[in-house]
């Protein structure tokens, strides 16, 4: 209770509050426009997160982040092209509602749910995490190893068209995080002889770079024009929202569970839950066959699943250190920033700013109703803001947002070099996101490795022999081998019905 | 512009060899079998494992008439590779000339650049170009207390 009320007074002071307010107009902003995503939100504001006290520079992110996945829907619906990845998933059937004259249904959905979605997220990580911990406190580095692994596979195996190119970008980022002297033996490694590389790759340019320069250096090759603006009068967004909450509970619960699940999976964020609940839906409906010409049902079930997907990838995060997408990579170095530094103690060393950021989940999702509906109101204003105008803008906030972090210019050539990359990277089908894992992980990885190593003199057998990390051993194993087990089967169910299939008539 | 798998496969090679020869430098610790060079050594294993596999594929790829170079439609497109190549050196340009012209004077070139290349009108772009520098100097400089240099101008606030 003492707990409580600290968390209560971390949560409702002026200075946190207007910080809230303010980067939930971003997020919104940032949302809305298209090819400006949630995670390019995330790391522009982290530079000016800096600057601030733990709790609000947690405060910041997350806002931003919930606001942004769903304005995401906004562009969607009036432009059909999808705000942020995450909404994506329903686009078609958001713009066929708006075709059908039916825009405020559309989005007074994808906000009522979004906002649904995101609180039963936030619930299940409240309950969740630090029920977790009790068991995580007890893990060793065998076990920190098996999890990292399991993490990193996971993200290299789910969601990624090519799993050869993401282990590549994986092994890229490990590599990047090898970079410098923090590594168990303290030995300068693969600095060149340049100074600034010894404490490392800084991760606020790189991210900077990977996922914002990136985005502008598309834009920028971008050969289509930029789509109409349907003008429609919009009536009350909150319409009949009621009556369909009371229609498609199962849908809402399925999509919301889904999605805190798919959250939780390192590497698939919430574009994948998106695409998954959205694809279940129609597996699961009563009337399959009205998905596609707009119909409402898909959309009550992903736009809950993309929101309730931000939340539940703060769990790993917030556990064990581990992201459960590319926002909470980005929000982890945040968390080490500001000495909240992520692992079970969390809970019991810091536990009034853990509190006070599950209190900002819960206040992120009430006031994304009023805010929201708002941001849908001024659409037509914020929708046509010309894209070549803020393009240059945010591209000057990159390299200032770079460099504010320690005043060195090496960070502003550390964001060109890794902008470039990430866009030739993603031009030649390598994903960015199992990079970004890579280099955040990469220390905890080896430090773990090595550890373990060093304890059991050597021998690789421990890692299979305690019980818990037995156990996380044969997960990691049966994701790793799962698409080479499925392609055997599929291979030999081929052999099998061949010869019927030539006998048959 | 997408470069045939093959490609890849060798730059990543060559890079996994890089590394294989930079960690024969790392020294050992005393006592135990395990040094500074074992995490890296492992990591580019892998990644010559994966490079092997890419070079079969994109030869595979080459021999069913696949090509080596794809060119993206914007490479085609004159505008758009200045808008791309424009970007770019803007950040480059920021790097070699902020400490000398101060951060708004760069800014404000390196804004109205772009947004002439991107066919903004002449005058909203220098109305913006202004406007923007001041506002993200303003922020950085005054609320965060970011050493942007002056350069050029006189110390204004």
């Amino acid at each position: 209770m003492e707990i409580f009320l600290q968390a209560l007074r971390l949560v409702f002071d002026p200075y946190v509050l207007s910080v809230i307010f303010f980067s939930s107009l971003f997020g919104l902003f940032v949302g809305a426009v298209p090819g400006l995503t949630a995670t390019m939100a995330t790391a522009l504001l982290v530079p000016v997160t800096f600057f601030m006290p733990p709790v609000p520079a947690v405060a910041a992110i997350v806002t931003a982040t919930a606001m942004a996945i769903f304005s995401g829907d906004i562009p969607g619906c009036l432009l059909r092209i999808p705000g942020t990845p995450a909404s994506a998933a329903y686009t078609d059937e958001a713009y066929a509602m708006t075709l059908k004259g039916q825009a405020e249904t559309a989005l007074g959905a994808g906000l009522w749910f979004s906002a649904v979605g995101g609180l039963f997220g936030t619930l299940v990580m409240i309950f969740m995490a630090p029920s977790l911990a009790e068991v995580a406190i007890k893990f060793s580095s065998f076990e920190y190893f098996w999890l990292v692994v399991l993490g990193l596979a996971s993200a290299v195996f789910i969601g990624s068209s090519s799993v050869v190119k993401a282990l590549i970008s994986l092994l890229l980022g490990l590599l990047v995080a090898c970079i410098g002297l923090e590594n168990p033996a303290g030995h300068p490694r693969f600095t060149f002889g340049v100074t600034d590389l010894l404490s490392g790759v800084e991760l606020i340019p790189m991210m900077v770079g990977l996922f914002a320069v990136s985005e502008i250096l598309r834009f920028m090759v971008d050969l289509e024009p930029p789509g109409k603006i349907l003008k429609e009068k919009l009536g009350n967004v909150f319409t009949g929202m009621w009556t369909l909450t009371k229609k498609y509970r199962w849908s809402l619960l399925r999509g919301s569970a889904l999605g805190t699940a798919v959250g939780i999976q390192p590497g698939a964020g919430a574009d994948m839950a998106a695409w998954m609940s959205y694809a279940m839906s129609k597996r699961f409906s009563k009337e399959p066959e009205k998905f596609g010409t707009g119909h409402i049902e898909g959309i009550v079930e992903s736009g809950a699943a993309n929101n309730s997907a931000l939340a539940g990838a703060w769990i790993p995060a917030l556990v064990f250190g581990i992201p459960g997408d590319s926002i909470t990579a980005i929000a982890i170095g945040v968390l080490y920033l500001k000495g909240l530094n992520p692992g079970p103690s969390i809970f019991t060393t810091n536990a009034p700013s853990v509190y006070a950021i599950f209190m900002v989940f819960v206040l992120a999702n009430i006031i994304m109703l009023p805010l929201g509906w708002a941001c849908i109101k001024a659409s037509n204003k914020v929708l046509s803001v010309p894209r070549t105008l803020l393009m240059p803008v945010v591209l000057l906030f990159c390299i200032v947002g770079a460099y504010a972090v320690n005043n060195s210019l090496f960070s502003v050539g550390v964001v060109l070099f890794f902008g470039v990359v990430a866009f030739v990277l993603e031009e030649n089908g390598f994903p960015v996101a199992p990079a970004i894992l890579g280099v955040v992980l990469g220390t905890m990885l080896e430090e773990n490795f090595i550890t373990s190593m060093i304890k059991s003199d050597g021998s690789p057998a421990v890692f299979f022999t305690r019980p818990i990390a037995g156990g996380l051993a044969v997960a990691t194993l049966l994701i790793l081998f799962w698409p080479f087990a499925s392609w055997l089967i599929s291979r030999s169910r081929a052999a099998k019905s061949a010869p019927r299939a030539s006998s048959a008539p | 512009m997408k470069v045939n798998d093959a490609v890849w496969g060798a730059l990543l090679l060559v890079l996994s060899a890089a590394v294989f020869v930079t960690i024969r430098g790392f020294p050992n610790i005393p006592g135990q079998n395990i040094g500074p060079g074992a995490f890296p050594g492992l990591l580019a294993t892998a990644l010559a494992g994966c490079a092997v596999i890419l070079i079969v594929r994109g030869v595979r790829a080459l021999r069913a008439g696949g090509r080596l170079v794809v060119l993206g439609a914007w490479l085609r497109s004159p505008r758009h590779v200045g808008n791309f190549l424009l970007a770019c050196g803007s950040i480059v340009f920021y790097l070699l000339a902020v400490n000398r012209l101060g951060f708004l004077v760069t800014a404000t070139i390196l804004l109205l650049a772009l947004f002439l290349q991107l066919r903004v009108k002449p005058w909203l772009g220098v109305v913006i170009a202004l406007a923007a520098a001041f506002a993200i100097h303003l922020a950085f400089y005054k609320l965060l207390r970011v050493s942007l240099p002056w350069g050029v101008l006189p110390i204004l606030y």
